[in-house]
Formats: C-alpha cells, structure tokens, sequence
C-alpha cells in the first residue's frame, strides 16, 4: 500500500488530500466544484481511480461528478433522480401527508466489483442505483414503498437516506438508515426491504415498540464480521449481533450518547469510534473539548482520546458522513468538521493531528487506501 | 445571435467563460433559448429548469432588458433587443444568501 486519499466535501466545494504512508505530510488539491455544497464523495473499491461525488446548490439542484483519475480531472455525469411510479406521500414535520420531493444525494456508495455500479441515498428519502458510471439513475423503489413509508417523517436535516452498508460476505443483502424512519435491511439486492429497528428507544415516540419513527444518524460494520452493526442513533449508541434483528445499548460510559458519526476500526472488528455530542440543541463537544471515544470491547466501555485535539473552546461539529479510518497496517483514522477541520489519526487514534484546519464547514470524509 | 448571460456557479460548471452567442431557429423564447443552450451545454439540464423543459428552478431568475421575465410565459417572445443581440439574456441565481 503506497498512500491514502482522504476525500472531503464541504459546503462550499470538494477537497482531495493525499499523503504517503506515513500519513504526517500532506498534499491538499481543491476546491473542486466551487460554491457548490459537495455532501458526499467516494471512491469505487474495484478502481480507486474511479471517484464519485454529489454536487448540489439550492439554485441549480443536483449535479453528479466522475472522476477516472483519483480526483485530477472530473465530467458532470447525470443529474436526473425521478422517483419510480406516482412519489405518494410521507408526513410533513406537522404531521400532514406531503409528496416526495427530491431535494439532494446525500451518500454514495459504489459496488465492491464493478466500477461504473453505484448506490444513491438520497433527500426524500429514496435509493436509486447507477449501472453506467453514474449516467442515468433509476430508483429501486421498494424501500420508498414500504408500507411504512407514509409514516416516515424528515428529522431536523431533512429526510435524508444517509446510510448503505453492502454486506461483500451475503451477496444481496444490504442496510440502509433514514432520518427518522430508521434503519432497513434488504436481502434480495434491494428488491425487498424491512425495518430493522427493534430494541430502539427514542424520545418522541410514544410507542415503544414502533417499527419506524427512529432517527438513526449512522450505521457502521466491519467487514469480516458483517451480522454485526453499530448505530449512532439521535440519541443512544446501539449494536446488533443479528444482522439488525435486535439492537442493544452500548453508550456504557460516554459523556453523552448523542452524536452523528460512528465507524469500525479496519483490523480490529471490536474497536469503536464515535465523536459525543452535547445534545440535540447544543451541537458541539461537551466542555468544548473535541473527544473521539474509543471502545475496543465493542461498546459500553469507551476512553477518551484527545492526544492532539482541541481541549477548550471548541465548539464545533461532526456530522454523520464525516468520519473514516483506512487500512493500513497501523489503521489511520479520520474526521472533519463543521468548523472546517480534517484530523488524522496514523496510529487508531491515539494521536491525532489537522490535515488542514480552514476548509468550509465538512459535510465528509472517505478515505482510500491506495495501492 | 442571442447572447445568454449564466450566473458564475453555472459558468463554472459548463466550463464557459463570458457571454454564450447562441444561434436559434425560429421564434425568440425563452423556451427556444433554453433549448439550445442545453444542446450545446447538456450539464446545465436540470439546473435551470427541470428536465425535458419542466419548470424554472425555484431560485432562478429570467431578466433581460431590465425586466424580469421570470414569470412570463415560457413561449412568448423574448424582447426584440434581445432578439437582435443588443442586450442580453440573464440567467441570475437569486439572492438567497449561502
């Protein structure tokens, strides 16, 4: 492995940050799309070259970007994301049926084995899949049209289908989470879906047993051990050993369980990261103090690591997207924030240090590691 | 030629620099205008109005000869000054803050 590409979007354009295994010196390449609001960019693992991002502004909408170069030289791909059938209706903020709309992509996530297939998870909620390098798109309408969908309802962010998790070891089976209708799992390549929600409490709801209604903000799995997730939900950190089928409590000794992103260390399938959160109304670290935790027991025992971040006055924050680790032989991870931060770990985060400090606010963060 | 002025965000993003000259058959519209844009520079369909000529984007706006034509009708005539190349056509994203 020679080096990473760490891929950054911003609200005001993407960043490509590259670095040799050492990760501690650093080329910064960008802004690309400028002005634009870049929320997501991803690289396909069948060609690292091959990059993806979602490039959209409330004047001009939706605009999906190819790069066959790692990121030297982009083409505008399709823009057109037109719901499958009549859109029907899911429920305003107030409660009162409200047509879907398409607003933006919110995450890309190319297939593991073929360079020019992609997945879209996208604002109202939907899921639409690329065969063509991102040319045209077509939704795969049986998440949008499960029966629950009339019920789901847009978290503060808007509706956003923020999360899709391809399980390499089951072919067919994939994950994908909603704010705030929950977390989905599909066994058929995305014909079928079902709600995966059980065990989930949240404020707000008055049923406790409610199939959805939930606001995961992220969804994470390792791998080598795909029948195991980690959910940072609006509130609560949770895992399931069973694909989804239930989910248990894991905040143990966090500060606070509220936050956006979560993510698994690459060698160690055990090993957590999650960045606390105030709360719902006070979006920054508590005490001002940036604190990754770390759980290398697969939750309910966490330690604060700190070694290189700000530890007063930092009032920023992270948003769901916004974190990643490589797999090098010493796992490196990643994360920016809405401050316009990118920090590195090169040693699973016991240090960590800026790769760059001045971006715009940092919607995300991908990682590659290069061949 | 119908000269068309774009806001920077979509110069940017059709590699335009200045003015576009564009020569359209037949009547003057806004409609025909948009059309042939989008021939030469397909990226830009779908951010100016919808796809398949739908509707202006909501934070688009139509001007030309110190009008606002956002809200005419699609397929009446453009002014004559812009139909002789005096003045220009304005794509202008709306002052919406960001």
């Amino acid at each position: 492995m020679t080096g990473v590409r760490v891929l950054a979007g911003t609200r005001k354009g993407a960043f490509v940050l590259t670095s040799d295994g050492g990760r501690d010196r650093w080329e910064v390449s960008g802004p690309h799309f400028a002005g634009w609001e870049v929320y997501h960019v991803k690289g396909s693992p069948a060609d690292p070259d091959r990059l993806y991002a979602s490039q959209c502004s409330g004047w001009s909408g939706q605009v999906i970007q190819r790069s066959d170069d790692g990121g030297q030289t982009w083409v505008a791909a399709g823009n057109q994301f037109a719901y499958d059938g009549a859109p029907g209706t899911h429920q305003w903020y107030d409660g009162t049926p409200h047509p879907w709309e398409f607003e933006r992509v919110w995450h890309l996530e190319p297939a593991q084995d073929d360079p020019d297939t992609v997945w879209a998870g996208v604002e109202d909620a939907g899921l639409f899949r690329s065969r063509d390098g991102g040319q045209s798109w077509h939704e795969m309408p049986a998440l949008r049209g499960h029966k629950s969908g009339p019920l789901w309802q847009p978290g503060a962010g808007g509706m956003c289908l923020h999360t899709i998790l391809l399980d390499q070891s089951a072919p067919g089976r994939m994950f994908a989470a909603i704010s705030a209708a929950g977390a989905f799992r599909s066994d058929d390549d995305g014909q079928t879906w079902r709600p995966i929600n059980q065990g989930l409490q949240s404020e707000g709801i008055p049923d406790p047993d409610a199939e959805v209604g939930h606001c995961v903000h992220r969804l994470a799995m390792h791998p080598s051990r795909p029948s195991v997730l980690f959910m940072q939900k609006h509130w609560d950190v949770m895992r399931s050993d069973n694909a989804g089928e239930s989910w248990r409590e894991i905040s143990g000794n966090l500060p606070t369980d509220f936050g956006f992103p979560i993510d698994v260390h690459a060698h160690e399938p055990d090993t957590v990261y999650v960045v606390p959160i105030t709360s719902d109304a006070e979006h920054f670290p508590p005490e001002g103090k940036l604190r990754v935790y770390r759980s290398r027991s697969g939750g309910d025992d966490w330690e604060p690591l700190t070694r290189g971040l700000p530890q007063e006055n930092c009032y920023v924050n992270v948003l769901r997207d916004a974190m990643a680790v490589d797999s090098m032989d010493e796992c490196g991870v990643y994360f920016g924030t809405t401050g316009g931060q990118v920090y590195a770990s090169p040693d699973s985060g016991d240090t960590w240090a800026p790769i760059v400090r001045d971006l715009p606010a940092v919607l995300s963060v991908e990682v590659q590691t290069l061949p | 030629m119908i000269r068309v002025v774009l806001p920077s965000h979509l110069r940017v993003l059709a590699q335009i620099n200045g003015e576009v000259s564009l020569d359209v058959a037949g009547p003057v519209t806004q409609r025909t205008v948009l059309d042939a844009l989008e021939a030469r520079y397909p990226v830009l369909r779908g951010t100016i109005r919808g796809h398949d000529s739908g509707p202006r984007r909501a934070f688009i706006r139509f001007f030309a000869c110190e009008q606002d034509l956002s809200h005419e009708q699609p397929d009446d005539p453009l002014p004559a000054a812009v139909v002789a190349g005096t003045e220009p056509y304005l794509i202008v994203g709306a002052m919406a803050g960001g």
